[in-house]
């Protein structure tokens, strides 16, 4: 047995060495695999210890790929939160923009569609994640499974090499039962590594689409945040509010007023049309009527001369 | 024998269907040698949907095992490269 251990080292460093080129991958793989195996069993000297130590370490990785479901499961929640965030958004900017049309401001309903695009692409992207994140979880569900069963498989023959068997008689058994437990517990960790790797880049994608969304370019909807195409319209509905109370005051004002020149305010009242008269002169027809008579003199002048 | 696709699961596979596994793997490790990734995809692919279509899902419970490894579905070429000559795993 130590003997085969030692050839699978060998083997393994021989390709290593890249003199075991004509090997093809499959074989290259497994042998890697088998390696690894029986770099753990070299240690020990009681090759029953093997089987507690390893017991031990399968007990532990059932944990950690269990963990690993939780942890990509929490990343598939979140972008699941993310893209039930931009659908609002997306919505909300939709609602701006037929409103901003109601209005008849386009310029402000382009804006908000053009935020809607933006949106939209972003969670397109994010179901494409979503997608991802679900196969991940279903792939490690199934192998925290396949682990279990292989555990428990494991847990009874422990049980009977080390009640049935001697240290020495044990090795044979133990190899066995090791080589098998030990290949799956190596493609586990390989099956958590990788999903562990790709819910890393996932968080980091999720990261900067929240930044986006906190600095407004799509405008953050949930958070509350201020929204320059909701101001606007909120502008707009504001000044068409304090247009109506505008005119409902001077209302007032035209039906009391008989009541105050009758108290002798006439000349207030006059006083106060004519600064009125003299401020939109500038804009008024009067004054640029005024400026075309006093320029024409002149301009003959400039003929002449 | 005994083949496994890493991260799915393993198969026993009837030594006849040997041939053409050996053909798709030469592919794959030529394919990789070549630095080709399309080629090492399809590879792949080929190679795993042979293992399916030929191999019978072994119990879960099994200890047996395996003759050869496969990388998983959706191994890039620099992860299969990284699987075979990974430093920690083989000491010296």
């Amino acid at each position: 047995m130590i003997s085969a251990r030692s050839r699978g080292l060998m083997a393994a460093k021989m390709l290593m060495k890249g003199t075991a080129a004509r090997m093809g991958v499959m074989k290259r793989v497994s042998l890697v695999f088998k390696a690894k195996a029986n770099k753990a069993l070299d240690k020990m000297e009681d090759p029953r210890e093997t089987l507690d130590y390893s017991y031990q370490r399968q007990l532990e990785l059932l944990t950690k790929v269990r963990r690993g479901v939780a942890d990509v499961a929490t990343s598939r929640k979140r972008v699941e939160l993310q893209m039930n965030q931009l659908q609002q958004q997306s919505n909300k900017l939709e609602d701006q923009a037929r409103k901003a049309l109601g209005m008849g401001r386009e310029d402000l309903a382009r804006g908000a569609l053009e935020r809607k695009a933006s949106a939209q692409g972003q969670l397109n992207d994010l179901q494409v994640q979503y997608a991802q994140l679900q196969a991940e979880e279903e792939k490690l569900t199934v192998a925290s499974q396949r682990l279990q069963a292989k555990v428990d498989t494991f847990r009874t023959r422990k049980e009977t090499i080390k009640a049935t068997y001697t240290a020495a008689e044990a090795q044979t058994r133990i190899n066995e039962a090791f080589s098998g437990i030990s290949e799956e517990m190596g493609d586990v960790g390989m099956a958590i590594q990788r999903a562990e790797d790709k819910t890393a880049q996932m968080q980091a994608r999720a990261g900067a689409i929240d930044e986006l969304m906190a600095s407004g370019a799509l405008d953050d909807a949930v958070g509350g945040q201020r929204d320059d195409i909701q101001s606007e319209l909120d502008m707009m509905s504001a000044s068409s509010d304090v247009e109506s109370e505008l005119s409902r005051l001077k209302g007032e004002i035209t039906a009391g007023a008989p009541k105050q020149l009758e108290g002798g305010a006439n000349g207030n009242s006059q006083g106060a049309q004519a600064p009125q008269a003299g401020a939109q002169a500038p804009q008024g027809q009067a004054q640029p009527a005024s400026i075309p008579a006093a320029d024409r003199p002149a301009e003959p002048q400039d003929g002449e001369g | 024998m005994i083949v496994r696709i890493s991260g799915e699961g393993q198969f026993s596979i009837d030594d006849a269907a040997t041939a053409e596994l050996n053909r798709l793997d030469s592919e794959l490790e030529a394919a990789v040698n070549r630095n080709d990734e399309a080629a090492f995809t399809a590879a792949l692919h080929g190679l795993l949907d042979q293992v399916r279509a030929h191999g019978s899902a072994l119990a879960a419970d099994t200890l047996e095992p395996s003759d050869l490894i496969l990388p998983p579905e959706d191994a890039s070429m620099d992860e299969v490269r990284e699987m075979l000559t990974e430093e920690g795993l083989i000491p010296g």
